[in-house]
């Protein structure tokens, strides 16, 4: 079951990648554009979510009401429910970072798939920063 | 301010949209986990990472790949950021996913998804942040 998990961990993530691709999310130009509001505003990554939440509601649904996944693994799905200073402080400097180059981090890992300049730069201080973040914050 | 409006893009975006909630939708029926790629990333480097965690990681460098086999360009508006720029953005991107709990994926399409109320205000804080770090980025420096 182990092995089965894994190649299909694989499936989705190379799923993920390709989907990040054809929606423009691996373009900070479209990003960015997505966040100029005040600019020449393109609403176009809206609907990147909108499509993916679509889909994802009902599979989700599905997954509440279900012990186990297909493969037997346990339904694995966050516990917290708390909004806190913690949460909006993270998703606030995430923000920053993500209106400063236009990558977040599932795009710069499909960048550096890619061999883009500058993608590993992205990568490495990614990795840097979130262990910095649990080095600060222990649980 | 203007609104641009490429219906090519808009399926394309659509499309892409759909493509990733299949991805995120078929993770938690078969495997029982969230999409959330910063967390992903973040068990994958840590000690106790699992084979799934790596190889959820190795498809999206595999997405990438394929872009470079087939001969898609990398995107300009990338090559043409600085480097400490973009360490920063990185710094600023690992450090706040991992202080908030998720980034796009994990909050914005799988707890959007999951209905989640502490989803909804990671995201409409961090949209807010981006947006406004544009703003001043673009029209007020």
């Amino acid at each position: 079951m182990r092995g089965a998990i894994t190649l299909s961990g694989f499936g989705f993530g190379l799923i993920f990648g390709l989907g990040l691709l054809l929606s423009g999310m691996t373009d900070p130009a479209r990003v960015l554009g997505f966040l100029d509001v005040a600019g020449a505003w393109n609403p176009a990554l809206g609907l990147v979510m909108g499509g993916a939440i679509a889909v994802a509601l009902p599979a989700f649904a599905l997954a509440k009401r279900r012990p186990r996944s297909l493969l037997g693994a346990p339904i694995s799905l966050p516990t917290s429910s708390r909004i806190d200073a913690k949460l909006l402080g993270g998703a606030a400097i995430f923000g920053i970072g993500w209106g400063l180059a236009g990558i977040c981090p599932g795009p710069g890992l499909v960048l550096l798939g890619h061999a883009a300049p500058g993608a590993a730069i992205f990568t490495v201080t990614l990795i840097l920063g979130s262990k910095l973040a649990e080095l600060t914050n222990k649980p | 301010m203007s609104i641009v409006l490429d219906p090519a893009v808009l399926v394309e975006s659509l499309a892409g949209g759909v493509v990733i909630g299949v991805a995120s939708g078929g993770l938690i029926l078969v495997n029982g986990r969230v999409a959330g790629i910063s967390g992903i990333l973040a068990g994958a480097m840590r000690r106790g990472a699992q084979a799934w965690q790596w190889a959820f990681l190795a498809g999206l460098l595999a997405a990438g790949a394929l872009a470079a086999l087939a001969g898609l360009p990398v995107p300009a508006a990338l090559t043409r950021q600085s480097w400490p720029m973009l360490a920063l953005a990185g710094l600023l991107v690992g450090f706040g996913t991992r202080l908030g709990g998720g980034c796009t994926s994990g909050h914005g399409v799988c707890g959007l998804a999951r209905l989640s109320p502490r989803s909804l205000a990671a995201v409409l804080m961090f949209m807010a942040c981006a947006a406004i770090t544009v703003f001043i980025r673009r029209h007020v420096l």
